[in-house]
């Protein structure tokens, strides 16, 4: 149901739909194991000798047949994926909803999937939050400070928790300056609507490079603003991988829902490795996480039984059950007393008439 | 988004707990019945929105991190060695002890052999271990760990150090400090976006607790 709803939102806005084949040639994801979300990958040989997997993520295949002829790439995916999940100690069938948008992506891309992300959630539940940052925001700050590359991971992992006191420590430990020490503070404090947190941090003294991502997610609610209203929060603790993304990346939450059902960003990085033009932006729905909001127990198995011990009544019983399941009752006949399953009514069919 | 929604509370059962309690009631979040649970399992006060529950200290994390409780107190021992997916708002600096390498006192470390480490924490081992590039197996125990070196089944242990007595009894010395813990302020990541005004609330509450105490 999701699903269907989902695929006609992304129709709807001029993207395509696109199938994968369940196997690609394992090279494929050994060549770019650092922007896999899950780096075992389950494999068996091929017919013909050659090692393939079960694919453990789709984005890479979608980019991998995206043609350089159309300057934008716009598709969307139902797949499986095989990962193991991060609580897990095995393999599982992830079922992943996902929309990528590849080749020239200007503002006005990055907005659509922006706001296309938050239009699915917004169908999978009715209060939610989609929370946006900008990863540009807080390398800028690392940057100036002289934070190398390979550290910065530190420093986003202490603002995905949101970690007040390890952050201090951590910048005491890189001897950075009161600037950007309280600069940081500030991200890990601020937290709401987009335009609430953007006048904030206009009152912050932020480096070039922060400032200028600034700009970009001021540009961006200006677009979003006109696709209508939507629940955008922006909040710095969005920062899962920066392996992997750059520039914009975003978290899409379901109230019920323990942990983020929706996630993605700008990931140009990966493009330009696969030696493609331009960049991508892109998200994926997790679908097994959203299993628990549709396990509404029913009060029974079936509305109603028909219990039949007689063949001689059999006719009687079919239409009287095909008149029943016309009605929108689910029937299930049985020749003798029901066991093991429950129901709201029973009735016998005894001598050509229903009896209770 | 006006009407106050009710935040779950997961309390650690024990000594920590009852201060964290203590400090929560001092916030405005009173529950009495709360210290004298009897058999019942949870405890609400809806005027002041909270509900509290006991779980096993290891498990507020996870009651945490699935969104069974919006909020928990859990010490740092624990969200180090199981690195659950939730905001880290506060450390409370109660429960304070240290994480430590301990050993005979007589302790040399003979680089030339694997380093047998008995231990409760597995991973936070692991970690501190890999950092040196020291070669380890770990020997993972549930309790008793002090045991483990005096009876020859590991070198060393990796453990939490309160005031250093229990290891002193059993001719132990802690031997290296890995890193400070005290008890965390967590919160479910989901419940921040859908609580946010009530958890923040109480977080800055208990911020302002935690800074007339120092």
């Amino acid at each position: 149901m999701i699903r269907s709803r989902l695929s006609r939102l992304y129709r709807s806005y001029g993207y395509l739909p696109y199938k994968v084949n369940k196997f690609e040639e394992y090279d494929l994801y050994a060549q770019y194991k650092n922007f896999l979300a899950c780096k075992q990958i389950l494999t068996f040989s091929d017919t013909d000798g050659r090692l393939m997997a079960l694919k453990p993520d789709v984005t890479l295949s979608v980019i991998k047949s995206a043609s350089d002829r159309c300057p934008v790439h716009k598709v969307f995916y139902n797949e499986n994926v095989y990962r193991v999940p991060e609580d897990g100690d095995g393999f599982s069938e992830i079922p992943q909803t996902g929309l990528e948008c590849i080749g020239e992506i200007g503002l006005y891309e990055s907005a659509e999937v922006i706001m296309l992300a938050a239009k699915s959630l917004e169908s999978i539940g009715p209060s939610y939050v989609l929370n946006l940052s900008h990863i540009g925001v807080v390398s800028g700050i690392l940057n100036q400070a002289g934070i190398r590359q390979e550290d910065q991971s530190e420093f986003f992992a202490v603002l995905g928790a949101k970690n007040g006191p390890a952050l201090t420590d951590l910048c005491r430990r890189f001897d950075m300056g009161p600037q950007a020490v309280s600069n940081l503070t500030a991200l890990t404090e601020l937290y709401g609507p987009t335009e609430d947190v953007l006048s904030r941090l206009s009152e912050l003294s932020l480096p070039e490079e922060s400032r200028r991502a600034v700009e970009e997610l001021k540009e961006l609610d200006v677009l979003l603003k006109a696709f209508g209203p939507a629940r955008i929060h922006l909040d710095f603790s969005v920062v899962d991988d920066i392996e992997y993304y750059n520039g914009i990346v975003f978290a899409g939450f379901i109230e019920g829902l323990s942990s983020s059902v929706l996630s993605g960003g700008k990931y140009d990085r990966l493009v330009s490795r696969m030696n493609r033009s331009g960049g991508a932006v892109g998200f994926a729905v997790y679908f097994n996480t959203l299993e628990s909001l549709w396990s509404t127990e029913k009060e029974y198995d079936f509305d109603i039984v028909l219990v039949c011990p007689s063949e001689s009544d059999l006719p009687f019983a079919i239409r009287e059950a095909s008149r029943c399941i016309e009605a929108g009752e689910t029937v299930r006949v049985q020749r003798s007393e029901p066991k093991g399953f429950t129901f709201r009514t029973k009735y016998y069919v005894r001598n050509g008439a229903v009896e209770s | 988004m006006t009407e106050k929604k009710m935040i779950n509370v997961a309390l650690p059962k024990g000594r920590l707990g009852e201060i964290v309690y203590g400090m929560m009631e001092q916030a405005g979040y009173e529950c009495p019945e709360v210290l004298n649970p009897k058999r019942k399992l949870t405890f609400e006060n809806e005027e002041r929105g909270v509900r509290y529950f006991w779980v096993k200290p290891s498990d507020v994390p996870i009651y945490v991190e699935r969104g069974a409780a919006d909020v928990g107190v859990a010490g740092k021992d624990i969200l180090l060695e199981y690195s659950p997916r939730v905001y880290e708002l506060l450390d409370l600096g109660i429960g304070k002890c240290r994480m430590c390498v301990a050993g005979p006192k007589t302790f040399r470390d003979d680089e030339s052999r694997t380093l047998k480490v008995a231990t409760k924490f597995p991973h936070i081992a692991r970690r501190y271990y890999e950092s040196k590039g020291r070669d380890i197996s770990i020997i993972k125990l549930n309790g008793s760990i002090e045991i483990a070196p005096i009876l020859g089944l590991s070198d060393v242990i990796v453990d939490i150090v309160e005031t250093g007595k229990t290891l002193k009894e059993n001719g132990l010395d802690a031997l290296e400090t890995i890193v400070p813990i005290s008890a965390r302020f967590i919160a479910n990541k989901a419940s921040f976006q859908f609580k946010h005004d009530e958890i923040s609330a109480m977080s800055q509450s208990l911020s302002e607790i935690c800074q007339t105490k120092e």
